[in-house]
């Protein structure tokens, strides 16, 4: 509406469906016209999702914080003996999930754990097959592709054979996490002791493969540059085109508190974060679902992102430590009623999930 | 052509909106819309400059008997918040004002203290202008100009005049609220009505001092009547010219008896930034529009600059009344804070005096 050049062409582009190169999203990231770049994202979005925005009533588990990949950019993982480290037991478990399900509307569990570096693939999978067993009616969303790649690397089981039994114990879908920025440039700097790029990657193509959903994210803010940021979002949109398995892209802003990173990096503004969630939009041209997390984002940025692209606010959480860990200030857990109201001021149709997403 | 349609092509063509495109805009709720057209109003008023000032806030008093329902901050005397500066307290503040030099506005509002004369505020005035003769000094909402011509039985010019002389550079824009008797009566009975409200400013304009203007909003007010408003400050800007810049506060309920009483939330950064946006749009005799970053918290304010702002207000010292109905925002910031927050989304920051000059 307002813009000229280089822009008017993308925005041609995007108006026709024709998909974006590599050079558009670098001149899209470079560009500061924040609330064009929302309006050309919420275009795409009503074209692909509607007015519909998904959440969730769900509980999040992690298991233990103890971790043997000890990332720079986290807050959460800790080494056995240090203060705060923590491992439930399957007990520990079960209660959490009891409190939880108080609220009738519970649907999902999302278990994240850190790689606690004495337990079996066995253990981690025995949490899964009692908590299903307990309680058949709630969607397992669980593990990320680092989580799959430790479970495969510690029982010397293809990483489809960690899935397939994950799958037999009660697990429906995968989570998004872990991926980070997936070039091995930023991994061997920030994270260089999980899954590379190729195998996270791998571990989604191989879920896809089986007929497990999986979701993917982008944790961005760090040290990554823009660029990089454009050869991620590339990265998943081929593989999407190859496999179509995943459904919900989640920007994670980085949050440097009590990380390694605090000293050297600045947290993001919200208008990057609100910027990097429309081109991840306009990018994943093939992705259904893109997630607003409002424990990184803060509420009041994840609910204007309904108009940068975002379909999505994730869900109610139950109780939320990772991030928390890092400094979040946003609360620890939202009530339906607050989710419903977030959504309907925006104008949008809250819809819940079945925990899947 | 519907009405909403007729409000966009009147956005398109730059022509006024009137009540019925307004309220067809908000109902339609396209946020980005009235964020692209808001931020093209404002680079076509200020380009690509957007304002902020080094000032200091200084609340005289808490102690009110307007005690309205709104409020948080105000108390009755003898309630072990009450406070009241005497003249040598605010001697003593501003002696510690950092660097004075830097300084270019004070900003002095307060409640309606139940027992302080006239002369008392005039002396604070005095006293600021006497310490810091180079400051200008934006100081009063109409609410307490109303008050002093109570308690000082002089007519509203003539109050607006010995405040000039003690040396007010220019009147703040608070206590507008919403101007409807009908909302007024429910969330400040005591105080100034609609039509006074009006009037002072009107007045002030006429002898000179120019003024800002407000609007409360997200409480128990109709949309209808949060458009009337704006029409209401248009319309008196278009007679008199006097309105320097345009706030919106939206309603924190927290601590206030009219939150309880309603059961109030406050709106979200979605109706925040949205009202910004249209209001940028209705108000196209406004130059400046300010997101007042103690209210919005930081980030929010920064993107508020997407929206139509062009002001991010202060480097304010303490701030107390908007911090007494919780808001979470910390209550002093460095001039390199508020350029950085600037320059980030490609805007050029600009140190500006209560008139919007450059300093």
């Amino acid at each position: 509406m307002f813009v000229r050049g280089e822009l008017e062409r993308i925005e041609r582009k995007v108006f026709s469906g024709e998909r974006l190169t590599r050079e558009d999203g670098e001149l899209l990231f470079a560009c500061k016209e924040l609330s064009w770049l929302g309006a050309l994202a919420d275009y795409v979005r009503k074209k692909v999702c509607g007015e519909r925005v998904y959440y969730n009533v769900n509980c999040h588990v992690n298991l233990t914080n103890i971790c043997a990949a000890r990332c720079k950019f986290c807050a959460f993982g800790r080494g056995e003996d240090d203060k705060g480290a923590y491992a439930m037991t399957i007990d520990d478990a079960i209660k959490l999930v009891t409190e939880a399900s108080c609220d009738p509307h519970l649907t999902g569990l999302h278990i994240v754990s850190g790689l606690h570096p004495t337990w079996s693939f066995e253990h981690y999978l025995s949490f899964v097959e009692t908590l299903h067993e307990k309680f058949p009616r709630l969607h397992i969303k669980g593990f990320t592709g680092v989580e799959v790649q430790h479970f495969a690397n510690i029982s010397g089981l293809s990483v489809e054979e960690v899935l397939l039994r994950l799958k037999s114990a009660g697990l429906e879908t995968i989570a998004g996490g872990g991926a980070e920025i997936l070039t091995d440039r930023v991994r061997n700097l920030l994270c260089s002791k999980k899954a590379t790029a190729d195998e996270w990657l791998n571990v989604a193509r191989t879920a896809h493969k089986l007929a497990i959903k999986t979701n993917a994210s982008m944790l961005y803010g760090h040290i990554e540059t823009l660029a990089e940021r454009v050869e991620h979002l590339i990265k998943l949109r081929t593989l999407q085109d190859e496999t179509g398995g995943f459904q919900t892209f989640i920007c994670f802003p980085f949050l440097p508190k009590n990380t390694a990173l605090e000293k050297t990096i600045k947290q993001t503004t919200m208008w990057d974060d609100l910027k990097t969630m429309a081109i991840s939009r306009l990018m994943l041209d093939n992705f259904p679902n893109i997630k607003a997390y409002w424990v990184m984002l803060t509420v009041p940025v994840a609910q204007v992102a309904l108009s940068f692209g975002a379909n999505d606010i994730d869900g109610t959480i139950h109780r939320e430590n990772i991030l928390h860990d890092a400094g979040a200030t946003s609360p620890r857990a939202l009530t339906e009623d607050e989710i419903i109201k977030i959504i309907r001021e925006a104008g949008r149709v809250p819809c819940v999930t079945g925990g899947n997403q | 052509m519907n009405c909403l349609q007729r409000a966009k092509e009147k956005i398109s063509s730059g022509a006024r909106l009137e009540r019925d495109d307004i309220l067809a805009l908000y109902e339609d709720n396209d946020l980005l819309y009235l964020a692209e057209a808001a931020r093209h109003v404002k680079e076509s008023k200020t380009g690509k400059k957007v304002f902020y000032t080094v000032n200091r806030h200084i609340n005289l008093t808490n102690v009110c008997k307007a005690n309205c329902p709104l409020c948080a901050y105000q108390c009755k005397s003898g309630s072990n918040r009450a406070f009241t500066l005497e003249l040598d307290d605010v001697a003593k503040i501003l002696s510690q004002v950092p660097s004075p030099q830097s300084l270019s506005e004070i900003h002095i509002v307060s409640s309606l203290h139940p027992t302080k004369d006239f002369a008392y505020y005039l002396d604070a005035v005095k006293l600021v202008k006497k310490i810091l003769p180079h400051v200008g000094i934006n100081a009063f909402t109409p609410v307490e100009v109303v008050n002093f011509s109570q308690i000082s039985g002089q007519s509203v010019a003539a109050v607006l005049s010995e405040l000039i002389g003690a040396g007010v550079t220019s009147l703040a824009g608070g206590g507008a609220e919403i101007l409807s008797d009908r909302v007024r009566e429910i969330i400040c009975p005591k105080k100034c009505s609609a039509a006074q409200w009006l009037e002072v400013m009107r007045t002030a304009h006429r002898l000179g001092l120019r003024t800002n203007a407000s609007m409360m909003f997200g409480h128990v007010e109709t949309i209808a009547e949060r458009v009337d408003h704006l029409l209401t400050l248009r319309k008196l800007q278009d007679e008199t010219g006097g309105f320097v810049a345009m706030m919106l506060f939206p309603f924190h309920p927290a601590n206030t008896e009219l939150g309880k009483t309603f059961d109030l939330r406050g709106v979200g950064s979605w109706e925040n930034l949205k009202m910004l946006a249209l209001s940028r749009l209705t108000l196209d005799n406004f130059a400046h529009f300010k997101a007042f970053w103690v209210m919005l918290t930081l980030p929010i304010a920064q993107l508020a600059l997407s929206f139509g702002a062009d002001d991010l207000d202060g480097t304010l010292g303490e701030e107390k009344i908007i911090h007494a109905a919780g808001a979470k925002s910390s209550t002093a910031i460095t001039r390199e804070t508020l350029e950085k927050i600037i320059s980030e989304v490609g805007y050029q920051p600009v140190e500006r005096d209560s008139f919007y000059n450059e300093v």
